[in-house]
């Protein structure tokens, strides 16, 4: 039976979510932004595989799938908005969007 | 298998890496289509073979269309990658770099506490399937309903 240390599945995890965390912090071009939280959102459903396999369950797939799902709508909702800000600002720059005080 | 393990992780992180240095916006969406597609592979060899189908067709193939789609209708030009490159330097990566390092080296410290090996057991299709059409049923309607809401409200953003 092969092993692997549980461990070295959730450090490649963290590291993912820790590269996407950098991209979201670094970055100015809002594509780049929702690219890197993309990242981050798989880095979190890698770490539930790695459980379900760690207790041998399909309950971390089927968490895994219902993070697919939400990934799916927050880039369908995320991408729609950068549209729309591209139409009004002709810009990708987050920084436009600064001017947006209550 | 093993092996197989650490290499897609290595192509992983070192295309993940690739992504938040890009400049050019098309460069960056191939990189990161190679770390879903290593991902993708991990979870292969972790014994997840639906995850792994899932990760390629949804996140590889449907996500990233979408992303190139969006990136060809705002037709970025030579303005936007001259401004990219002006905008990267490395001195913006030196404090968030910083951080998620502390954060990731905390992370680090709890992990290297725990000593547990995992066997790989393959957890099929039909294991997985079982679940969300018992148990999880409710779970499956509440995510089609959030599957139509972003269809809904992606289509009013969207338009003109």
């Amino acid at each position: 039976m092969e092993t692997i240390p549980v461990e070295h599945g959730l450090i490649l995890a963290g590291i993912l979510f820790c590269l996407g965390l950098i991209g979201v912090l670094t970055r100015r071009n809002i594509v780049f932004v929702l690219m890197s939280l993309e990242v981050m959102l798989n880095a979190s459903g890698l770490a539930f595989i790695v459980a379900a396999t760690r207790w041998g369950h399909a309950e971390g797939q089927v968490m895994f799938l219902m993070i697919l799902t939400l990934a799916a709508a927050e880039v369908a909702v995320g991408l729609g908005l950068i549209i729309q800000m591209f139409r009004r600002y002709q810009t990708v720059d987050i920084s436009v969007l600064s001017e947006m005080k209550g | 298998m093993i092996t197989l393990f650490y290499l897609a992780g290595a192509i992983a992180v070192i295309s993940t890496a690739a992504v938040i240095v890009q400049t050019n916006i098309v460069h960056a969406l191939l990189y990161l289509i190679l770390s879903l597609l290593a991902v993708a592979v991990v979870f292969y060899v972790l014994g997840a073979p639906f995850a792994a189908a899932l990760e390629a067709i949804v996140y590889a193939g449907a996500i990233l269309v979408l992303f190139l789609f969006v990136i060809m209708m705002l037709n970025l030009g030579q303005h936007t990658r001259d401004q990219e490159r002006s905008w990267l330097s490395a001195r913006m990566f030196v404090a968030p770099g910083i951080m998620s390092a502390l954060l990731l080296g905390q992370f680090l410290n709890v992990m290297s506490q725990i000593d547990q090996d995992m066997t790989i057991t393959r957890v099929g299709v039909m294991e997985v399937s079982a679940l969300l059409f018992g148990p999880y049923v409710l779970a499956v309607e509440l995510a089609s309903i959030l599957l139509l809401a972003g269809l809904v409200s992606a289509y009013h953003l969207a338009k003109k």
